[in-house]
């Protein structure tokens, strides 16, 4: 047995190194004072301090943050009353064709979704910059609430509305009191990946962002295409510091909803 | 729930629908029939069935093939293997993270790993093959897509695999079925749906995705996301653009319809 039970591991054992040595290559030489990505000559911290000092990259972090907050938010708004309406639709063959819509931005590719955005704003003539992304990362946003919250509603069992109606609750109050305290968990999540989503997107913001704005992703991809810069290790150390925050946020926000159901892989 | 209440939920929820998701169809598809100066014509169409585009149609394929077959025959007996371990729930975790780490970075890693005098030049220098140029190859492109895409092999693959119930390779080793002979008509069989849901992740981005290209493979590989890229943004002539997107919309119907996204969670995965 003993032999047998060691090629597994070893095999495992080299996915998991190619995986992660990528990464900590990056955040390795983040620490080098040599400035390249292949001789480490001494350590330093220069390079963090020149992210810090950069007013120009703070700013971009800002408006990739504030751009994250308000799209999630108001996308939460938006999906919460769509997975409420495809809940509430009264035949199957409508409830399937809202679904169908509903995922057409989940599975398509990123460049359709932002040159096709990019045709919209144009046509219906709103200036590329601010506005735009923001609507961009609402709209695919949207649909991923949707999918975090309408499991919730549909595990909700009827009997609980019917007994609030029975108690003489209003519309109103069945839907604040009884509801939606009922899919908060999936309101959460569905929440949380939205903000995940869009700070993590390049391709739909790419195209719509225009010239004077930028997010992070975007300024990360015009800096690697000027090649190496150990300013991008050190930021991208501090991204995967936050990443792993975040995954761990969601991790327990996901494990308090029940189970893993929502952990997914990320583009 | 009557008519009242659920006709107000459907109010904005539609109309994001009509805005981000019918409109910008409709509009590529009107896109597509302009020509440069903004008049109807079918050159777009035209000039996509010229060889260039043929070409790069069938190339872009072709790398997308290769990425999701070399991201399958790594995921597949990882999955397996995954499933077999004691916290599996946390290796598979880990396995998720670094999918979660913008894409870019770790396209930006591999221009360093891959570099004249980084990583990989220096094992080969070690094993005594010497330096080669690796970055702007097209081995370089299938390389890093594997690498980024390979999570998203895995986790459908696994999930098929944690359903699969224990007792059915039970049965099997108990009639006298050897391992091959299990994986071959009872484990893998009842796992090709999730096989299916991870060849879809891949293939479709592999075929949009052009920051890749971009960065590692220079100007070596175009794939269908690059020309849409290229057409939208540098050359500006939408018309071309959208029409390339005509079809990689019908591509990516069509490979949907073959790997049969029906009752699958879209959880196990993203857009991508």
């Amino acid at each position: 047995m003993g032999k047998k039970r060691k090629w597994p591991a070893v095999y495992l054992a080299i996915v998991f190194a190619v995986l992660y040595a990528p990464i900590f290559y990056l955040m390795f030489y983040s620490f080098n004072s040599g400035g390249t990505m292949y001789s480490f000559e001494g350590f330093t911290l220069d390079w963090y301090r020149e992210v810090f000092q950069d007013t120009r990259l703070l700013i971009i972090v800002l408006n990739t943050v504030i751009i994250a907050l308000l799209s999630a938010l108001i996308s939460t708004i938006i999906g919460v009353f769509g997975a409420l309406a495809i809940m509430y639709v009264r035949t199957q063959r409508t409830k399937n064709t809202l679904l169908s819509l509903n995922n057409v931005l989940i599975v398509s590719p990123d460049v359709i979704i932002g040159a096709s955005f990019l045709i919209l704003f144009t046509f219906i003539g709103i200036k590329l910059g601010f506005v735009s992304v923001l609507l961009a990362h609402i709209a695919f946003s949207v649909p991923i609430v949707v999918i975090m919250v309408l499991p919730k509603l549909q595990e909700m069992s009827p009997t609980l509305i019917d007994a609030a109606r029975d108690l003489g609750a209003s519309r109103l109050d069945v839907l604040t009191k009884v509801v939606l305290p009922y899919i908060t968990p999936g309101i959460f999540a569905g929440f949380f990946m939205a903000l995940t989503y869009s700070l993590d997107d390049f391709a739909v913001t790419f195209f719509v962002t225009g010239n004077g704005f930028t997010t992070l992703s975007v300024e990360i991809y015009s800096l690697a295409r000027q090649g190496i810069s150990l300013q991008i290790n050190a930021l991208s150390t501090l991204i995967f510091l936050v990443t792993l925050g975040l995954v761990t946020g969601y991790y327990f926000i996901s494990k308090r909803s029940g189970g893993l159901a929502g952990m997914g892989v990320r583009k | 729930m009557s008519n009242k209440s659920k006709n107000l939920f459907l109010i904005p929820y539609v109309f994001w629908i009509a805005l981000f998701v019918i409109a910008p169809l409709v509009l590529v598809l009107f896109y597509s029939f302009r020509g440069l100066d903004g008049n109807f014509t079918l050159s777009n169409y035209a000039n996509f069935f010229s060889s260039t585009y043929l070409q790069l149609t069938v190339s872009s394929f072709w790398y997308a093939f290769l990425i999701t077959l070399f991201a399958f025959l790594i995921s597949y007996p990882t999955a397996l293997l995954l499933t077999k371990t004691r916290h599996k729930q946390l290796w598979l975790l880990l396995i998720i993270v670094p999918s979660w780490i913008n894409i870019l970075l770790k396209v930006y890693a591999f221009l360093g790993i891959f570099g004249t005098y980084g990583l990989a030049n220096a094992l080969l220098e070690v094993v005594g093959i010497g330096s080669k140029q690796i970055l702007f190859t097209d081995f370089s492109f299938v390389f890093v897509s594997v690498y980024i895409f390979i999570p998203f092999m895995i986790l459908p693959i696994y999930n098929s695999l944690d359903k699969l119930s224990p007792t059915l390779v039970d049965a099997s080793r108990d009639l006298g079925a050897s391992s091959w002979k299990t994986f071959r008509h009872v484990i893998f069989p009842l796992t090709i749906d999730g096989v299916k849901a991870g060849c879809q992740l891949v293939f479709i981005p592999s075929l949009s995705l052009f920051m890749i290209t971009r960065l590692i493979a220079g100007n070596q590989v175009i794939t269908l996301g690059t020309a849409i890229e290229q057409h939208f943004l540098v050359t500006q002539d939408w018309g071309m653009g959208a029409t390339i997107a005509v079809f990689l919309i019908i591509a990516m119907i069509l490979i949907m319809f073959l790997t049969g996204n029906r009752k699958r969670g879209l959880m196990n995965g993203k857009k991508a």
